[in-house]
């Protein structure tokens, strides 16, 4: 693996496998009454959030912190960015205090490119959601639910058809998950209304269509994207009664389904918009699986990029053979 | 360049008489086997301790639980290499807390395993003894640990490699020994050459 996670399609499908692999060994923690592992003992974890967050920010504590990492979290809101200080300046600053690995979530497009790239910190770098670009260990943590429930928790996800649904425009989720997805060999249908796809999507590994209904019989797993008010500068679409009809998933939509077939949603959900509460709560839904999968991915992740050698440790001579 | 020589310790017969032994020695120290669990360490320790539990249920007539740890995330050693994947740790559904347990290994040599073993079953309960049964002891011992169940002491210089090979993973039963470092193994400090 590289030393960054910055996109999904950074990974290969041997280094993909290897985190979902070590994500279901890391699982059986949560299973333990001490659920926690010695391994990152000594190491500094920064969450650097620029936006808001819930679940990935917790999700990436919690993981820090069962594997022993010390965890300082980092907000925009209530810091010195918010007296005007450069993303440079607060490298510098983390740098300083020693971080072995930031995870940062910034609204701007390859921000974390630029953390990693810039030699301002000699950390790990981990996007945890950059602008509308990518969010890896999202993609992560949806391959490793997919797995779980689709294909026994074991090997790649091929032939699996998976259909996202909703404003690809905007979503990291959905690029992340189209190109690790489809690394694993999955068949990945994009829906969204013209308007709601990027230029440039039919380079992508995917197939698109405009229209849901079609699409849903086919599908072992449908993944509901959030509409991102906040980012809905333009009109879209004509009305969000409109959009819910055409795009939204609900109880109708849920019963074309074949019987194995999951629904999933990355959160946070605008029930009543995209996805209906009926099914949001429904048996079908995994939609708290997947933050208790988030954990242990991340977990996973972080193992795999600090628990082994790091330039600052011990010379390579003291090996002890068989040790 | 000369390849390193390689002499068989132990045949699969020579394997098979031993894992009988150490089966009846732990019958007989823990009294019986109503409270016993064997611990395989991974990788070679699990198929090692299914064979002892496969042996003791005969002898003994009753089901004896087997089950695999895996104890790469206690090394001493892990910011010495990269990160290395993990395998299954899989306790047996009667749990730990109270019982015997009889953590079972292939080759033990400096003892960081068997002490990382020991932290990994700390976090998992607490049992009332624990206990060390190996195939080969080769000595150069870094910590104080010893076993209770040896098959084998074998007597090895630091140059020299001991593997093991079972059936289960490698397709046939074998101890060997062999005068270099082994470079059919990927890294320094193998798994088959640990403990």
């Amino acid at each position: 693996m590289n030393k960054h996670l910055l996109s999904a399609g950074d990974l290969s499908k041997s280094d993909a496998l290897l985190v979902l692999d070590t994500a279901a060994q890391l699982a059986q923690v949560a299973d333990r009454p001490v659920k926690k592992l010695p391994t990152l003992r000594g190491r500094t974890v920064v969450n650097l959030f620029f936006e808001d967050s819930t679940r990935t920010r917790i999700s990436f504590e919690a993981a820090a912190k069962r594997l022993s990492a010390d965890v300082i979290n980092f907000s925009a809101k209530g810091s010195s960015v918010s007296k005007g200080e450069s993303l440079k300046d607060t490298a510098l600053t983390l740098e300083a205090m020693g971080a072995d690995a930031v995870v940062v979530r910034h609204g701007s497009s390859g921000a974390p490119h630029r953390l990693a790239n810039s030699g301002w910190i000699g950390g790990s770098v981990i996007n945890a959601g950059d602008g509308t670009h990518e969010h890896p260990t999202q993609a992560l943590l949806d391959a490793y639910t997919l797995r779980e429930k689709l294909a026994n928790g074991e090997g790649d996800l091929a032939g699996k058809r998976v259909t996202i649904v909703g404003d690809v425009l905007h979503s990291r989720v959905a690029r992340s998950n189209v190109l690790l997805l489809s690394t694993l060999g999955a068949d990945v249908t994009l829906v969204a209304p013209p308007t709601l796809l990027p230029v440039g999507v039919e380079t992508w590994p995917c197939k698109v269509s405009y229209d849901l209904d079609p699409v849903v019989p086919d599908s072992d797993a449908v993944m509901m994207l959030r509409v991102q008010l906040e980012r809905m500068t333009d009109s879209y679409f004509p009305t969000a009664r409109e959009y819910s009809r055409r795009y939204g998933l609900d109880n109708h939509r849920m019963s074309m389904l074949s019987d194995e077939s999951i629904v999933m949603h990355p959160g946070p959900m605008n029930r009543g918009m995209e996805i209906t509460a009926d099914v949001a709560d429904s048996k079908r839904s995994v939609i708290v699986e997947q933050v208790a999968n988030g954990v242990s991915v991340r977990m996973a992740v972080l193992y795999l990029l600090l628990g082994g050698y790091s330039p600052a440790q011990p010379a390579v001579d003291e090996i002890v053979e068989g040790n | 360049m000369n390849s390193p020589r390689v002499r068989t310790v132990f045949e699969a017969e020579d394997i098979d008489r031993v894992l009988t032994r150490i089966s009846h020695e732990i019958i007989e120290r823990a009294k019986g086997a109503q409270s016993l669990v064997l611990l395989g360490i991974q990788s070679r320790g699990v198929p090692l301790a299914s064979r002892i539990g496969k042996k003791i249920s005969e002898f003994e007539g009753i089901e004896v639980p087997v089950g695999a740890l895996d104890i790469t995330m206690y090394r001493d050693d892990l910011r010495l290499r990269p990160a290395r994947a993990l395998e299954a740790t899989a306790l047996p559904d009667v749990g730990i807390d109270g019982r015997t347990v009889v953590l079972v290994d292939d080759v033990l040599f400096s003892g960081r395993t068997v002490r990382a073993a020991l932290d990994a079953l700390n976090e998992l309960g607490r049992p009332r003894v624990v206990r060390l049964a190996v195939l080969v002891d080769r000595g150069h011992r870094e910590l104080p640990i010893r076993a209770d169940y040896v098959g084998k002491n074998l007597p090895t210089s630091l140059k020299e490699s001991v593997r093991v090979k079972l059936s289960e993973i490698d397709g046939e039963d074998a101890v060997t020994l062999s005068s270099g470092p082994d470079l059919t193994r990927g890294g320094p400090g193998p798994a088959g050459d640990a403990a």
